[in-house]
């Protein structure tokens, strides 16, 4: 990337969450339709909308992201029945996380692409960057690179785990091992 | 399981006000199953007060970890190596976890993330409900298991009352009448002579605060200890 004066106007930078086989395959359409849309938009690939965590896209924002989006298949399409679902609630819940920090929920959206939509593929990644452009910068983006914690490593298990339970298998009074006493073999 | 749910950001927000370095300690257990306070949800309140924090100009430190459970000390012990960097320490534990934590580290502000409200089932992805109030005397036997101490608006033993409106309680006519279950469950299982048998007043003694019980093959132990 080539640095920018300031004269330049702001461009925004997306992030699009494409599962595997709706979003992307259109994204790939799109490609080979020779079809022009926003060079804004970083596509990360994923099995299923479904794998999406409030998590990753807040860290998204948390990394400086303007706008995220997530595209998964149309309603009913979804390869593994209904990740696409789930992934709309989980969109619509860190929407209402992003309200409550302070960032305007709308950099966030969820799209359905059904994978033989190449030119829907270019006109949400138009439309997202367009609405994004409009909302202006992220004001995280300043302070990503900042460190203001994270995780901790977690320590090492003094107490040994306990063996692993067989919780659900039912234990008959017929298969208790009997004993040798008075009962030789 | 113990269910809970999170404070608002607001609230947690208002109870970190001032410190600089705050460890969000996570447990693995209860509240983990409800999804109010295990490892991914100290993740999203993390990353929640980290931007925040950045947006309002703060410059402060938020870090994560999420132990077993709270309400054991052998798993508090392991933040041991960790407490003395920080100014508080944020607790997404159910409340016994949080007092046992601050009992734990006696010199640090321990500050509670969750509010506790029940113990309860799952009745569904996202949703719990109460079924037991822990009130020491367990008559689900006598009641074709359906908890007559939580489930009715009057805690009736025997029941239903005047009140009960085609199945509904009359406190709520959204809610079941516990009685109506009680007698629908009772009819299912042919043992509804049980609802004839008159209980005799509660008693709440056992259920005094705090309640305190030592396991029968610990108290000669404890006992030998004094």
């Amino acid at each position: 990337m080539t640095d920018k004066t300031q004269a330049d106007p702001f461009e925004p930078k997306l992030v699009a969450f494409c599962c595997t086989y709706c979003a992307y395959t259109a994204g790939d359409l799109a490609g080979s339709m020779r079809l022009d849309y926003a060079p804004n938009v970083r596509v990360v690939k994923i099995l299923c909308t479904g794998k999406i965590d409030a998590v990753l896209l807040l860290r998204a924002f948390e990394d400086g992201a303007d706008g995220v989006y997530v595209a998964g298949c149309a309603r009913g399409d979804c390869h593994f029945l209904e990740g696409n679902l789930r992934a709309i609630q989980v969109v619509a819940y860190a929407k209402k996380l992003l309200a409550e920090i302070g960032v305007e929920p709308e950099r966030l959206e969820f799209f359905h692409i059904p994978a033989s939509a190449g030119p829907l593929f270019a006109a949400r990644a138009n439309e997202m960057t367009d609405r994004v452009r409009k909302l202006g910068p992220n004001r995280l983006r300043a302070a990503a690179g900042q460190d203001a914690g994270g995780k901790l490593g977690n320590p090492v298990d003094e107490h040994a785990p306990l063996p692993p339970a067989r919780f659900g298998r039912l234990i008959t009074d017929a298969e208790r091992v009997v004993g040798r006493i008075g009962n030789p073999p | 399981m113990i269910v809970a749910e999170r404070k608002s950001l607001d609230q947690i927000e208002s109870m970190i006000e001032g410190f600089e370095k705050v460890l969000i300690a996570g447990c693995g257990t209860c509240v983990a199953v409800c999804m109010s306070g295990g490892e991914k949800q100290v993740e999203l309140l993390a990353a929640e007060l980290r931007m925040k924090g950045k947006l309002a100009g703060r410059n402060r430190r938020i870090d994560e970890i999420t132990v077993t459970r709270q309400c054991d000390k052998e798993y508090l012990d392991q933040l041991a190596r960790y407490v003395d960097q920080y100014d508080a320490i944020v607790s997404t534990a159910c409340g016994a976890g949080v007092q046992f934590l601050a009992e734990r580290y006696d010199t640090k502000i321990v500050l509670p993330a969750l509010n506790t409200r029940f113990i309860g089932v799952a009745e569904g992805p996202g949703v719990w409900s109460q079924r037991c109030m822990a009130c020491a005397e367990c008559i689900l036997d006598q009641t074709g298991g359906i908890c007559p101490m939580t489930l009715c608006a009057k805690n009736l033993l025997n029941g239903p009352c005047g009140g009960t409106n085609h199945g509904k309680c009359e406190v709520d006519s959204q809610k079941d009448c516990a009685w109506t279950l009680i007698y629908r469950r009772l009819e299912k299982l042919g043992r509804l002579d049980l609802m004839t048998k008159i209980q005799p007043p509660k008693n709440y003694q056992p259920m005094t605060k705090p309640g305190r019980f030592t396991h029968e093959a610990f108290e000669q132990a404890e006992g030998n200890e004094e």
